[in-house]
């Protein structure tokens, strides 16, 4: 019920807003003029005025955290008094300062630093409206997508630009580690949280209280992503449901009348980061965020990033969302202060909806011309004529519109010139030479070892994947049926459906994939194929059309290096992998095992180096319970179950279609 | 009884006694003068004395609307000036014009005192079905010499309540399903025979008191194909003994709450008991619906103040061996009886406690800078259990209401004092008239600890920023809750529809409850299609050890839809459940009736409503009482 208040499934119904470039003001007016402008953001109708220090004060005497430290005290006989200040230390570490002068320090320098690296930043003002009106009405959790350090700062930015409340933003402790620029996040609005605390219940404790606090308050927007950490591969990530949990918690529980979600959607035509991801994701430790880190980053400011687009999605109701789906007055026989695990109710409404923010997210991200170059590029990693690429282009950026894609494409240039842009723009990663286009290798004249060199392809491979990922969003559940009608023994839509579902299920922490959506995932794709008039439902079932071939052999090919890097994971286990293998060893294994298929020649597809694919595959593997984790003294220990990752092998192969049909309701 | 002298002092304290009462309640009128009727009931005499102290006349249309609420000579109507006037003698605000309430009547609602949506007009014959008419239990009840009638007129006034929908369905002229008959028993035999009479002959019967039920507990369940026939306890009205020894008094459950209190009074006694119906609503209905009274901080609500009940069902007579204050006899038969709803059988004699009438009572009232401090500060007040009388905290939109039915002032001076006050509030101690609201408070018992209470209240309510505001204002605050439903019926006038309802809610809660209910209210409007914001109001009326009871008034204006009751009985509904998701009870004392039954499963649990369900049973297998509430 509440996915369909949420999403609509018919793209043509999809309507977007406009964009408006805020650097165009920027460059024809002063940015100190503008860093000291008049600010005065319209407030939460419900606001209790309350400065930082009042609110860690409010946050400490609560009755939920003193509960928890007085039950903290008893388990460990620690005195009340101790356990209240270790509390204290707690919130110190973790709260936002949040200061004007800081935001308009902000508001000046990264005035200059988006003007030298942006072309454009692009922002839908009638996003900035609904937000304004939903700040008014209700708290509000900002919930933007997350690729690039970038975005957190972007946003602060925008919401000081058009005289919005400023949000507190939930950030990792890693920025903590960054001398002085921690703590000009901290007074810009930044708080701090541990990446893992699973079992401290004073820290959660403390931690759920200030969030619930603020949030009850109406003190200002809390913005946090939802997918936990940046993506590095440009898909979105599972959706983290703790947070969402807890600024869910206050309306279920009465304390506040509505909750306001609004996801966002930042794109970049370039990422910042994209070298450094790839290589983050070839087993190059991530840099340790750090201020000369930092000062070493400033080279980036000489290049060209195009321009990057912000999206405030539609605000959603968590009142309308639990509408139907859960029984408030189960809150009602507990104090409210007393910690309870969520009901199995709570957590999948919880779950659901993280599910459906995130492909709001999605379904309102920009996509350059770039992106459907790049589509190409991977499936011709030895290179295409250029005409025939922008012929190419051009039939795709035709199917991904009729599938609802949120394509920015220039209607008044020619293909040509679109294509040869966006070309030159990421010419980093490809040549153009001779009409001849091919990814560059960087580096690669010989003189290294063939595993460098292997490297050095990969990493230009990857980064153009990360563009290519960007669309997969869209051409998905397409994908998904036409791969399931590949391999599906006869075109009956039953089997169809059930190698769907398969398919559906082993890529469920890959991509975005809601949890007991297999039926509408599955009419949507058969929708969108028979509206592009690649497949007909006849009698016999589902049927590709004469002239929807070249459609089904291309979304094929897109899911392709997917089920090939699955494959070779498989193959790993199945071959290699000894009972001993532990949790830390299982990617730079898998690693290794990828190159030597590579260096021999028997595998081309450069996904299956990706340790994001690696860890994904292993989730797959182990919610399809054919490899175990067990946990020993010091380590995690890998259970292979190899009848069952052989017999998936197999399947993903696409050899023997081993499901019975489900019978399902079609 | 008591020496001379001392009877004399009761005299006086009756008298004044009387006149508190009437203060907030009506205008000091001849007092009665009739004995009290400590006789076993003799049927035939008793019906051929016309000297009784009766408040409401077999026929009640003489003196009473048929299609709104109370006596038909007091109502609300804007007079030619466009003035708000409130017409006839009986009570306070009697013959008063109250300049403001016009101006806030248009601000609050949109409304406009040139649309008006005028009721249907009398009743007239021929509108209503004809009875279905059981003959040959209307030949045997003809021979026990009970009075009873067919008219159309009797049968309509019994076959609702004060609820929205039913008042509306009877301004438009609507008639649903009606009791066939009108029985009135003058005594206990008189029940146990009409009682038998039903069960022999399969007819239903459904209890009348003071017909003041807001739970369509008086709607005639339209599936019912046996004669309706609805039985009239206005007729036993008598106290049969006064016990002074042990202070009780027995009383017929026909009486209705004012001829009880003044009858009493004459003695030098009250019971305490003070719904905001008493002038209206009768004993046995207090019973039957689990009622409470505004002052129950010192008399305790009804299921506190009774001794011991009498009634009759299918089944026989149920009443109690003794009298004994407290029984540890399995659960207490009582509570099967209190709040039954009329499912079960006919509470017929009550013996309640009874007190002494208090020397002294004073009104005051305290003003807070918003809602939250007030909460905060009854919240205080109970905990330190020095709650007085009655202590209310209205909201800054009921604070506003109430302000405009202030009448018209007489002087200068007064306009001037006034003026003063606001000034003070606002300017001087910065209270934003937005925010403020205000607790209205009564306090009862001797001259020395009333003004000794009163000091411990209000040094409370200074810790949470209050003010004291004068008696003035917390009697104009209780007088609204007598004339509200008179309101109701001028709004009705000029398409203006409202309700109030109630609940009982953890302290932790009650500013969440109000708060979201509020607002839940106001978005529904809107959703469905209301084209001016609603009145959307609170107050906490009672506090307890664990929680407060807090009432609702809410209130559109209804022009430009086509369906206004679905769209008022959707926007209630919804408070309803959001009331439930907010910790709060489905009803403090108005009860369940058929309004809100749906919800009883959810609120008692599955093994509850069996336990309910197999003592009706058992009591009344055939249903004769088949007025399908509650269950």
């Amino acid at each position: 019920m509440a996915s369909k208040a949420l999403y609509s499934r018919d793209p043509v119904l999809k309507k977007r807003d406009d964009f408006e470039d805020i650097l165009e003001e920027r460059r024809n007016s002063s940015d100190l003029r503008y860093a000291f402008k008049c600010y005065t953001p319209v407030l939460y109708k419900g606001l209790v005025p309350c400065k930082p220090a009042m609110l860690k004060n409010v946050v400490l005497q609560s009755d939920s955290l003193q509960h928890v430290i007085r039950q903290v005290s008893a388990e460990s006989g620690e005195s009340a008094e101790m356990v209240q200040e270790e509390a204290a230390a707690i919130l110190d570490e973790m709260a936002h300062r949040q200061q004007l002068s800081t935001v308009r320090f902000f508001a000046f320098t990264l005035s200059k630093a988006f003007k030298s690296l942006f072309r454009s930043v692009c922002v839908n003002e009638e996003g900035i409206q609904r937000l304004q009106q939903a700040i008014h009405e209700h708290p509000v959790v900002l919930l933007p997508s997350h690729r690039s350090y970038m975005d957190f700062l972007m946003m602060s930015y925008l919401l000081y630009t058009y005289d919005l409340t400023l949000p507190v933003i939930a950030a990792g402790m890693d920025f903590m580690s960054m001398k002085f620029v921690g703590e000009m996040l901290r007074m810009s609005g930044a708080f701090f949280i541990r990446r893992s605390f699973g079992g401290d219940k004073l820290y959660w404790a403390v931690f759920s209280e200030y969030v619930k606090t603020i949030l009850r308050n109406g003190y200002s927007p809390i913005e946090f992503f939802l997918e936990g950490t940046r993506s590095r591969t440009s898909k979105s990530l599972t959706p983290k449901t703790g947070l969402l949990n807890i600024v869910m918690e206050p309306f279920l529980k009465g304390e506040v009348f509505d909750v306001s979600l609004v996801p966002v959607s930042i794109s970049y035509e370039r990422i910042l980061e994209e070298a450094l991801y790839a290589r983050e994701l070839l087993g190059v430790p991530k840099p340790k965020e750090s201020t000369s880190g930092l000062l070493k980053a400033r080279k980036i400011f000489s290049d060209d990033y195009g321009s990057m687009h912000i999206y405030f999605g539609q605000p959603v109701s968590v009142r309308s969302l639990a509408q139907g789906r859960i029984n408030r007055s189960q809150y009602n026989l507990v104090p409210r202060h007393i910690p309870k695990r969520p009901s199995s109710d709570a957590q999948s409404l919880v779950t659901d909806a993280a599910y459906q923010l995130v492909r709001r997210q999605e379904e309102n991200m920009v996509l350059k011309p770039w992106v459907l170059i790049a589509t190409f590029l991977m499936q011709n990693l030895e290179g295409v004529e250029l005409s025939l690429l922008v012929e190419q282009t051009v039939w795709l950026r035709d199917l991904v519109r009729s599938f609802g894609a949120f394509l920015d494409w220039p209607d008044h240039m020619s293909s040509m010139r679109v294509v040869s842009n966006s070309l030159s723009l990421h010419s980093n990663l490809v040549s153009a030479c001779d009409g001849q286009v091919r990814l560059l290798v960087a580096g690669g004249q010989g003189c290294e070892s063939p595993e460098e060199q292997l490297f050095e392809q990969a990493v230009s491979a990857l980064s153009c994947a990360s563009y290519r990922n960007q669309l997969l969003h869209v051409l998905l559940r397409p994908a998904l049926l036409a791969a399931a009608m590949h391999s599906a023994a006869s075109p009956r839509k039953d089997e169809v459906y059930s190698c769907f579902c398969f398919l559906r299920d082993v890529f469920s922490n890959e991509f975005i994939l809601c949890p007991g959506e297999a039926v509408q995932d599955f009419d949507e794709a058969c929708y969108l194929l028979m509206k592009c008039g690649a497949v007909q439902m006849s009698q016999q079932g589902v049927m590709p059309t004469e002239s929807g071939r070249a459609t089904l052999h291309f979304l094929c090919a897109t899911l392709e290096p997917f089920l090939q890097a699955y494959q070779v994971v498989c193959r790993y286990l199945c071959e290699e992998a000894n009972d001993n293998l532990t949790e830390k060893q299982f990617i730079p294994a898998v690693r290794t095992f990828a190159v030597k298929l590579h260096l021999a020649g028997s595998l081309r597809c450069y996904e299956a180096l990706s340790s994001d694919l690696q860890k994904n595959a292993l989730a797959a593997l182990q919610r399809l319970n054919a490899v175990k984790k067990v946990k020993t003294a010091d380590q995690v220990v890998l259970k292979v179950n190899k009848l069952a990752v052989n017999s998936l092998e197999d399947t993903l192969g696409g050899k023997i279609p081993t499901q019975k049909p489900v019978l399902a309701r079609l | 009884m008591a020496s001379n002298s001392k009877s004399s002092e009761r005299q006086r304290t009756a008298q004044q006694r009387l006149r508190i009462i009437a203060g907030h309640l009506r205008k000091p009128e001849e007092a009665y003068h009739t004995e009290i009727a400590a006789q076993e009931c003799k049927a035939e005499s008793s019906r051929t004395n016309p000297e009784k102290p009766n408040s409401v006349p077999k026929r009640r249309q003489e003196i009473m609307k048929w299609n709104g609420w109370g006596y038909s000579d007091s109502r609300f109507l804007f007079n030619k000036k466009g003035q708000a006037e409130f017409t006839g003698k009986r009570y306070r605000l009697s013959g008063m014009i109250m300049p403001s309430l016009k101006d806030w009547f248009e601000g609050t609602f949109g409304a406009n005192l040139q649309h008006k949506s005028p009721a249907a007009p009398a009743l007239g014959a021929g509108v209503v079905p004809p009875p279905n008419l059981n003959e040959a239990f209307v030949e045997e009840l003809k021979a026990t010499g009970i009075p009873f009638s067919q008219d159309a007129d009797d049968r309509v006034f019994r076959g609702h309540g004060h609820c929205l929908h039913e008042i509306f369905a009877l301004r438009e002229g609507h008639f649903g399903r009606c009791p066939d008959m009108v029985v009135w028993p003058n005594c206990h035999n008189d029940v146990v025979k009409i009682v038998e009479l039903a069960c022999k002959h399969n007819v239903c019967l459904m209890p009348y008191g003071g017909g003041t039920s807001v739970s369509s507990a008086l709607e005639c369940p339209p599936e019912e194909t046996r004669s309706i026939v609805s039985l009239d306890t206005s007729q036993m009205n008598r106290i049969l003994w006064i016990d002074e020894k042990n202070l009780t008094a027995h009383v017929e459950a026909g009486i209705i709450g004012q001829d009880l209190e003044r009858l009493l009074n004459e003695s030098g006694y009250c019971t305490g008991h003070e719904p905001d119906s008493m002038e209206f609503s009768s004993l046995g209905g207090w019973v039957a619906t689990r009622a409470s009274g505004m002052k129950k901080n010192i008399y305790g609500n009804i299921e506190d103040l009774v001794v011991h009940i009498k009634m009759v069902t299918p089944r026989g007579v149920i009443e109690k061996s003794c009298q004994g204050p407290r029984m540890s006899t399995g659960p207490d038969v009582h509570h099967f009886i209190l709040g039954s709803e009329g499912t079960l059988g006919v509470v017929t004699e009550v013996t309640m406690k009874i007190r002494p009438i208090p020397e002294y009572q004073k009104y005051g009232s305290v003003v807070f800078p918003n809602f939250q401090a007030g909460v905060a500060c009854l919240r205080e007040v109970a905990k330190q259990r020095c709650a007085p009388a009655s202590i209310r905290l209205m909201d800054n939109e009921q604070f506003k209401f109430g302000h405009a039915l202030k009448p018209q002032v007489s002087s200068i001076f007064t306009s001037f004092l006034d003026g003063l006050k606001k000034f003070y509030i606002t300017k001087f101690k910065g209270f934003d008239q937005d925010q403020l609201c205000v607790a209205t408070l009564l306090f009862e018992g001797d001259r020395e600890k009333v003004l000794q209470h009163e000091k411990q209240v209000y040094d409370i309510a200074a810790k949470f920023g209050g003010l004291a505001a004068g008696e003035d204002n917390g009697q104009r605050g209780y007088m609204l809750t007598f004339v509200i439903a008179y309101l109701r019926d001028l709004g009705m006038e000029y398409y203006v529809i409202g309700e109030s309802f109630e609940t009982s809610v953890p302290w932790d809660r009650v500013l969440d409850l109000c708060r979201n209910v509020k607002e839940r209210i106001v978005r529904e409007c809107k959703e469905k299609g209301v084209q001016f914001p609603p009145l959307s109001t609170c107050r906490v009326t009672q506090t307890y050890d664990a929680g407060a009871c807090v009432y609702f008034y809410f209130a559109f204006n209804y022009r430009g839809l086509s369906d206004p009751l679905n769209v008022y009985l959707g926007v209630e509904h919804a408070a309803r459940e959001e009331i439930l998701a907010n910790g709060g009870s489905l009803s403090h004392h108005h009860g369940v009736g058929k309004l809100r039954k749906e919800w009883m499963q959810e609120t008692v649990s599955n093994v509850g409503l069996g336990m309910l369900r197999s003592v009706k049973e058992y009591v009344d297998p055939d249903n004769i009482f088949g007025n399908r509430n509650l269950l």
